[in-house]
């Protein structure tokens, strides 16, 4: 049977999704596109500056990969919902992912404005993907209020930190209906393979690609550590134990006398 | 007449329209979408928009992000 993750009303293969922030070249997003196998990627919305011609975004995305535009700059729900509403006037469709950030040293998600704004973008009909600090009872508000997936932060964004809330993330992977995708601080395959295995349904990585030598191979990399991981949660892992326990018969040596 | 387009004053005559301002400036119409004093104006609609002073417009589009 395939393994399909289904969120919202669509359905994916791939449990990589790809943030496109941060590339030096933005020549290098397709390629690191289609090297990750991706089939949903982030962009945000900003300011047009009208007196420069900026690249657009779009012509480095494939076109059968679903869009999902950010609420980067919101700091509260309200901007949130503002910047919901002009990225579906954008015509790309009305998934989002809500970032609402407040805190401008540890850049963490504001959980409170972040439920906020999932109810009213819910209502409004939009596919919603509330990006969030781990925390059991938020998450159950947000999966409440009808978020299609939740995303709680690994470590600090663009921190490349890696998977540093696992215990917490666990237990919510335990208790939300709704797939769990660990979003923000992942830095290396090995990280994002640990999120697969205990459970979650994706992992989200920008700034670990776009900042690597060779973000294309990376993002390789990445895809198979994402599979791997997949693949290990779905065989049942034995859980660890305190002793040893041998691997070869303890009986039947060589050396018995009996 | 001034009026703010994202953020900045910016002087332009008077009875123009959005969807001359728009070309004026060279943006791709398919690539942004308007803000016209803190209400979408869906494409379609650029052309009926006379521009007044003190008006904001706020224009985005997409960039990369995570």
């Amino acid at each position: 049977m395939k393994d399909i993750l289904k969120i919202g009303d669509k359905e994916f293969t791939s449990r990589f999704f790809v943030g496109t922030g941060k590339f030096p070249d933005k020549s290098l997003i397709r390629e690191v596109l289609e090297a990750s196998g991706s089939e949903l990627v982030t962009v945000a919305l900003r300011r047009v500056d009208v007196d420069s011609k900026d690249e657009n975004i779009l012509d480095h995305i494939p076109e059968e990969c679903t869009l999902m535009t950010n609420t980067s700059g919101a700091r509260t729900a309200d901007e949130a919902v503002r910047i919901a509403h002009l990225a579906r006037a954008m015509g790309c469709g009305d998934w989002i992912k809500i970032e609402v950030i407040n805190d401008s040293k540890y850049l963490f998600p504001d959980n409170e404005e972040t439920i906020k704004a999932t109810q009213v973008l819910v209502e409004e009909g939009f596919t919603v993907l509330p990006y969030m600090v781990p925390d059991l009872v938020a998450a159950r508000k947000m999966e409440k209020a009808g978020a299609a997936a939740i995303m709680p932060l690994g470590s600090a964004i663009g921190s490349n930190r890696g998977f540093r809330t696992e215990e917490i993330v666990k237990i919510m992977v335990k208790e939300i209906g709704v797939p769990v995708v660990v979003d923000a601080g992942i830095g290396s395959p090995s990280e994002a393979a640990r999120c697969m295995e205990i459970g979650c349904g994706a992992v989200l990585v920008n700034t670990a690609l776009a900042t690597a030598g060779d973000p294309v191979s990376l993002a390789e990399a990445f895809s198979m550590a994402i599979d791997a991981g997949r693949k290990a949660y779905l065989s049942d892992i034995a859980p660890a134990i305190k002793e040893a326990s041998a691997s070869s018969p303890l009986t039947g040596f060589l050396t018995n006398e009996e | 007449m001034i009026l703010k387009i994202n953020g900045q004053d910016q002087s332009i005559e008077t009875e123009t329209k959005l969807i001359d301002l728009i070309s004026s400036k060279n943006l791709n119409c398919d690539r942004i979408v308007i803000e016209h004093n803190h209400r979408i104006i869906p494409r379609e609609r650029w052309q009926e928009v006379f521009l007044k002073e003190g008006d904001n417009l706020e224009i985005v589009s997409f960039v990369g992000g995570g």
